[in-house]
This record gives C-alpha cells, structure tokens and sequence, in this order.
C-alpha cells in the first residue's frame, strides 16, 4: 500500500466548501476557451450535458459514441426518476437532508465533499431541465409533481412517467445537438475508444476504431472526459443495454488511471426473473413500484395455489414484517438481500421459483385501476409484453438483478482521475454513491457532473496549461498506442478458436454473479480468483471471430470488451476479497450482524480501495484515500 | 418451435444484397425475437460461417436502435411493440419469417439489417431543443404547465427515434417523427420563443431527406410509442402559421 490517495477536497464548513472553491478556481477566459480542444467520450447523461454545457461556453469540443445516434445511451432506459432537494412539497427535504441521505445510504463508504456539492447543485438540474423542455408530471395546477422514491421519507423525486432516463437524456440530446449546429460540437457517431494516449503522465487524446469502416483513428485534446457509464455487462445477465462496457474505462486504467471500490455493484431488487438459459438481458421494473406494490412470498414453500387465491394469512409480507418502519421501501440492497433469502428457503415463486411477488391488489382497490394505469401504465404494459402475465390481474413477480456499479475510475473533487488531463464523470467514477445507490440518483450524478461541476473544475486545470498546443496526432505517443489497438483487434481476428465471444462472456458471468454476486465470502471470492485467469486464458486460446477487421463486425466488438471484462472481473473478486467487511452493495457473508445485516467494520475499511494497474492483471497494486466524516456520524444503518 | 428464416445478408454499403435461408430448430416461445436471432448467430459462427449483423442495444424498447421488417411489417406483427420486446409466443411451429432491413433510400444499408439513420440527427439538429443555456433557467415551477398541454408534450417526447415511421411510410416519409421531435416542444410554454424558427428549419431538413407525406397513416400503425397522427397535424398547423407570422420576413417588410 502506498501513502494516501489526495482527494483535493477544499477547506471550509460543508455547506460552503463548493461556493468557497468555485471562487478560488481559475477560469479560462471566453476568448481563450476556443483555442482549448476537449474530447467526450461516451453522450448518455454525464456526456451530453457536459458536451453541450462546454460547447455553450466555447470550448472546442468533440463527442465520440459507438451508437448511431447519442440519444440511445443506456442512460435513456433509467425509468424512476431524478432526485432534487427542491422541497416543493414542503415535507421537510433540504440540500442537508438529501446530502445526508446520500452518505447513510451509501452506508458511510463516499466522499462527504463530493455528496454534499451533489445535494446542492440537484436544485439547480431540475431548473436547467425544465426549462430545455423536459415534460416532467405535473399537477392539475401545473406545477411540478413528486414522489417518495427507494428509501428516502420525503417526496423528492421528480419523473416522467416511467421514462424519466428518456426525457431527461433527450433534454441533454437536444442542448448537445444545438451545439453542433453552432458548431461547437463535433459529433463522432459509431465510433469506439479503444485506449487512451498518454504522453509524459499527462492524457493527450484517445484512439478510436470507426465501427462502420474498422478505420483506427487519433483524436488530440487539452482534456479527456470519459462518460461511458459502467460495468454492470461483467456479470453478462444484467438490466444494461447489451453494449454496455468497460472498455474506455478499464482501458484508461491499463494506462495509469486508478480503479476504485471495484466490488461495489449494486443488485436491483424489482427486475423480472430470468425465463431460461438463452435469456440476453434482464429487464427492470422501475424500482417506484414499490410505492405501490407490497412484496409477499407464501409461507409454506411447497405453495402450489395461483396468488390470488393464497388467503392472507398464508402470506408472508417480509419486507413489512421485518422493517415496519420503511416497509416496501427499504434501500435496494437491503430489498435485493431479502429476496434472496427467502427465495434460498425455497419460497420463491413463478415457474422456476426463482422470484418474489410484488402485488398490486390493494392499491388497484384502494387507489382504482386509472390511478394505478396513469402511474404505472407502461410498465405494465412491457411486463405483460415479456411475460404474457396481465399484472393488473395477477402479482408481479421479481427478483433482483445487477443494475449499476458505484466503483469506478478513482477520481478526486475535481473529477479529475490521478492522470492529470483525465477527467471522468457519471457512472463511471466512483465518487458520490459509496457502497449503495439510492433509488433517482444515478440521473441526478451525472447531470450533477455534467451541467454543474466539470465546467469549472476542468476550467480549474486547463487554465494552468493555457497558450500550450495539444499534443499533435503524429507524436510517438500516438503512433505507440495506435499499434497497440491495430495488434490487439488482429490478435482476435487470428486466434482461430473454436467459441464465439458470447460463451466466454456467458461463463464469465456465471463465476460472477455465484461467487461476487448477491452474497460473497472468501472461498468462492477465491475460488472465482483460480476460475478467471484460467478462463481468460482459453479466450485467447479458443476465441472465434469470423470476418474481417474493415467493416461491421460485433463479434470482433464484442471480443474486446470480453477481454476487458475478464480482467475487471478478477480485480473486482480481489478488492471484495480484500474488503473483508460488509457494506451497501457489497455483503461479505463473515461480516453480518445477528440479524443478518450487513456489518461495516470502519476501524479497518473506512477508505476507498484504488487499484492500480501493474501489467498483471493478477497482481494490481492497492492505494487507499481514507474517509473523513466531519458530519455525518457514522451508524450502523437500521430501516426497522 | 422449428422455423424457415429467410434474411436479408448485404455486405456493406455498396454490395447488392439477397434474401437468404436458414432452418431454425428450438425456438421457444419465452424468447425475444431477437433472441432468437441470437440463437441463430451461435449456430452461424459455431458453423464457420459470419453471424446476421443487426442493431441492438437496451433490449427494453426505448433506446430505439432495434429495428427490422419482420413479414413485411415494421418491428413486426405486434401493435405498440419494438422488435426487441416482440416475443416468439407471437409466432408458431413451422411459420417462414422474412426479415429485411428497413428500406429508405435516406436509410441506407450499412450492412445485413442495419442501416444508417443519421438524417434524423440532422433534423433534430436544425431546431429540435429549446435555447436555454446550462445554468440559466428559472426556478422550475415559475411557469405552471397545465398538465394537459404536459401531457400531450409527453406522448409526443415518447418517440425513440426508431425509423419505423419512415421504413413503414410508402413514401418513406419522415413527418411522424418530424412532428413528434418539433411539437414535443411547440407544445409547452418553454417552447414559445423559438416555435416558428424550429418548424421551419426541422421541416426544411426533413425534405432534404424525406418523401412526402400522402396520410395513408401507416406510421402511426408500425409505431412501438403509438405516436397519433394529429402531431403531424399539429405540425402542418405550425408550419403555415410560421410561413405567416416569419418574424424575419416581418422585419424586413
């Protein structure tokens, strides 16, 4: 282990640390800001918005996505909604309040600084979105509606019906294409970052392959920002898009750049269960259905009764019985543990008896079957499209699934990564979610990051290396990294095996999600650890890529990313393995209360865990940057 | 299930593509259309031969990059659906099925069963946001949105940008997704100030692209959002009262 990690968070009282520091940070001057070149990798939230804010502000700025058009980023299928401390409903939220929220549930293991400037700026998302058009609910009056959402006791979560992640990415969409219509923007559309070229420490630009033509391409910049989301794919099954990856990320770390708390996933607990073995993706049920919805498994597990006619008294309505304080709204990783639980004592329900009831009944009485269609309408409209169960009629079933990564690149309050020049925003980095996501923030960080943070800090550092060019595309440094991207794509195209990328990624996932999954411990973390290389090693041994490298070719996208996720996966048993504590996201079954909760030990792993990379993927180095809480105390976390 | 594919291969732009046939055997119902093609793809590379390239990503019917002619018809048979949420229990033992790409000349073939669709961002491009500068709006509720004028802004904003409007238009006409991306913001009181600029433009670019609109309304039917056709209405409306009201020509009269 080496010295602390330096997190750059400014002195001052909590409450005045960001306003203080935007003051204190330097700016770069409207005239100068055109001649200071910025790449974008990745356009769902965090990269739209930071995309259009600094095209707004003059800047130089070009955008890289591997989809057709920005606006299908993975960001668009976020369903919930996007938290604000506005208090419009006067039930006693507060930027404090959303800020202590944040820590507690991110059971105690984020960055105060980072959280507390999040809780601040939210107010201001909600404003900027409004007025670019986003259709939030509304009132009969007109105003804004809001509802309480996972885990938090007040109504703070604005949404669009249950399209919130669409409406609010096309809001950013939009902003990024009026710049490219004033030509601040470039957009680079289909087009993959393979690496990151670093030159003298400093990263310079990154190295792309156009998915259309196979073209490898340079791109030069002052400043990289990656915005390309997380790495939920690892476990093959889970509810991101199909493309979703890691690459940028993981590539950038193979160059120097911290991967921190890479353990951390967080499991959601209302996704629909899988069918079978061909199953491609898992689909979420928007996580607001448990506003209305009571989760219930029958009592006896050899129940053979259709739902509907188990009477009362055969059900057991766990969530209610065990937290009766926050009920069905526990947070999601105390939800998702609890299904597990209760489906292990073999009480699950559904053909496979691998999901939970989530029940509409009273609330359909209660509230009438409008109410409940209006809120809910399209969700159960595509439940019924994938199962062929009406749930206006019969339960729901769920169980959760992997949904979103907290850990990511290691970066410091700035956003900038320890590569000076590297900045990553959303979910991609590690900062603001600690071990557990609460329910709405996902949208609210990386439009946070977008709109309202890295347009100052990122003015902060290029100010310090005005009047400098951009390293030229014809340096050695490009012309390394590019040679490394062309031998690694002809690599896959020559191994000549017998296995499509597909079953690597298959047999990856299930090592995964048995023994890093739900619940972990430290013979299958170590087991998993023997399990990984072995498989990585028959990749590159049994690896069958048809085609060529000079057109569409996914199987040859794919490999890539599979490569990468077979060294992610193994740093992400190590750092659970070495965390051999209970927190949020992450459960280590030798870490848990008499209760069965999750049992922090902040004497020994009050810290984020920062890997860095050492060329054996095997043998990664740890750095730590120790937690400070000078405001939140520390508790064990209780929803009873 | 067992079922005959018959798939358009192309491979690239340029090529000239033909349907091709493939036996499928245990196919089951739970699964996605696109699952299926998965399953197809296995069995092609497992075979040595290239798997069918398509467009895919959320699998959840909203990030819009899914999209195929599926007997003819837009995402398929199933109304309100996207190829990715159409399930094979809508399909039976022995049935053919011919898949092709969606076919506009503003769409071409990239290659197999995807096509290029940038037009659109070129549309959304000439006019389709609302200038307000990060960082420079109001407090959010100072302009109350009656909520019906939200929600008609809402169903019009619940387009995915599929391209199914145009591949299902027989003059593979753009106005259903032109209008959805223009009234979406026309519709709400944020959307005032640039109302007459914004229909121009994004309807000037559109008939670069585009062919006319004749309102045979096959749009609306292979829409997966069910996007109604009076947005084009709304749309025509828009764009004859901005031909009017043109505040440039104003000026200079």
């Amino acid at each position: 282990m080496i010295g602390n990690l330096d997190s750059a968070v400014p002195p001052g009282d909590i409450g005045d640390k960001w306003t203080q520091h935007k003051f204190d940070m330097k700016l770069v001057a409207p005239n100068n800001r055109r001649k200071l070149d910025v790449i974008v990798v990745g356009a769902g939230l965090a990269g739209a918005s930071a995309a259009a804010t600094l095209g707004e502000q003059g800047y130089n700025v070009k955008v890289i996505t591997y989809h057709d058009s920005p606006r299908r980023a993975h960001s668009i299928a976020a369903q919930g909604g996007i938290n604000a401390a506005k208090n419009y409903k006067n039930d006693g939220d507060s930027v404090y309040r959303l800020f202590y929220d944040t820590v507690k549930g991110g059971d105690y293991r984020s960055r105060e600084a980072n959280v507390h400037r999040l809780a601040e700026v939210s107010v201001d998302i909600i404003d900027q979105c409004v007025a670019q058009g986003v259709p939030f609910a509304r009132e009969y009056g007109g105003l804004l509606d809001n509802r309480s959402f996972g885990g938090a006791q007040v109504s703070r979560t604005f949404y669009a019906r249950g399209q919130t992640g669409q409406q609010l990415l096309l809001g950013a969409y939009q902003a990024m294409m009026k710049e490219v219509a004033a030509g601040t923007v470039e957009l680079v559309t289909k087009t993959e970052m393979l690496d990151l070229v670093v030159k003298d420490g400093v990263a310079c630009g990154v190295v792309t392959r156009d998915l259309r033509t196979g073209a490898v391409e340079r791109h030069s910049a002052h400043a990289v920002l990656l915005t390309t989301g997380g790495y939920g794919n690892v476990f093959y099954l889970s509810t991101n898009a199909m493309h979703s990856n890691a690459t940028a990320a993981w590539r950038a770390h193979r160059r120097g750049a911290l991967f921190a708390n890479p353990c951390y996933t967080q499991i959601h607990p209302t996704c629909i269960p899988q069918a079978e073995e061909f199953q491609s993706k898992l689909t979420l049920m928007s996580e607001s259905l448990r506003n209305d919805g009571r989760v219930w498994v029958p009592k006896d597990p050899d129940e053979t009764r259709p739902a509907a006619q188990i009477p009362e008294e055969d059900r057991d309505y766990y969530l209610e019985r065990k937290y009766p304080s926050f009920g069905n709204l526990v947070p999601r990783d105390v939800a998702s543990r609890n299904a597990k639980t209760v489906v292990d004592e073999g009480k699950g329900v559904g053909p496979l008896k691998n999901g939970v009831y989530l029940d509409f009944s009273q609330a359909i009485e209660r509230l009438g079957k409008e109410a409940i269609s209006e809120k809910y309408g399209n969700l159960f409209d595509m439940y019924e499209r994938i199962t062929d169960e009406n749930p206006y009629e019969t339960p729901m079933r769920i169980y959760p699934a992997v949904h979103y990564t907290m850990g990511g690149l290691w970066v410091d309050y700035h956003l900038q990564s320890n590569v000076p020049g590297l900045f990553v925003l959303g979910e991609a980095n590690f900062s603001d979610h600690g071990a557990n996501r609460l329910g709405a923030s996902a949208l609210m960080q990386g439009l946070a990051d977008g709109y309202f943070v890295i347009s100052y800090t990122m003015a902060n550092y290029l100010a310090g290396i005005l009047g400098q060019p951009a390293v030229p595309t014809d340096d050695a440094a490009f012309t390394a990294t590019e040679a490394d991207v062309k031998n690694r794509i002809n690599q896959f195209l020559s191994i000549g095996g017998t296995r499509s990328p597909d079953h690597f990624h298959k047999e990856l996932g299930k090592i995964m999600w048995e023994h890093c999954g739900m619940a972990r411990n430290e013979a299958g973390l170590t087991k998993a650890l023997g399990e990984i290389p072995a498989l990585r090693e028959e990749f590159y041994k049994d690896l069958r890529v048809l085609g060529s490298g000079d057109s569409i070719n996914q199987s040859l996208e794919k490999a890539g990313r599979i490569a990468d996720f077979l060294e992610l996966g193994e740093l992400m048993c190590r750092d659970a393995l070495e965390r051999n504590e209970s927190c949020g996201g992450h459960f280590r079954e030798e870490s848990q209360t008499e209760e069965g909760e999750a049992l922090r030990r902040d004497d020994e792993f009050s810290h984020a865990a920062a890997w860095e990379w050492t060329g054996d993927p095997s043998n990664p180095q740890l750095h730590k940057e120790e937690l400070v809480f000078d405001n939140v105390a520390l508790t064990q976390r209780s929803y009873k | 299930m067992k079922l005959k594919l018959n798939i358009w291969r192309q491979i690239d732009r340029d090529a000239k593509g033909a349907m091709q046939s493939y036996e499928l055997d245990e196919v089951s119902p739970e699964m996605s259309f696109l699952e299926m093609l998965d399953v197809l793809n296995e069995k092609l590379i497992a075979e040595g031969s290239e798997p069918v390239e398509f467009e895919h990503d959320c699998r959840e019917g909203i990030c819009g990059s899914c999209g195929v002619m599926i007997n003819g018809q837009a995402h398929g048979p199933q109304k309100g659906t996207a190829t990715c949420q159409l399930h094979m229990r809508k399909f039976s033992d022995g049935d053919e099925i011919n898949i092709e790409p969606w076919r506009a000349a503003a769409f071409p073939v990239l290659k197999d069963l995807v096509v290029d669709r940038a037009p659109f961002d070129r549309i959304v491009e000439s006019g389709g946001y609302i200038t307000a500068p990060t960082g420079a709006g109001p407090d959010a509720n100072l302009i109350p949105v009656p909520k019906d004028a939200a929600d008609a802004a809402f169903d019009a904003a619940a387009c995915i940008g599929c391209g199914a409007c145009v591949a299902a238009c027989p003059n593979s006409a753009a106005q259903l997704f032109t209008a959805a991306k223009i009234e979406h913001l026309n519709l709400l009181p944020q959307g005032q100030a640039e109302k007459h600029q914004r229909v121009l433009g994004m309807v000037g670019t559109m008939e670069q692209y585009f062919g006319s609109c004749t309102n045979h309304g096959e749009c609306t039917e292979a829409c997966p959002k069910e996007i109604p056709l009076d947005y084009i209405a709304f749309m025509n409306r828009d764009y004859v009262k901005a031909q009017l009201k043109n505040r440039k020509l104003l000026g200079q009269r």
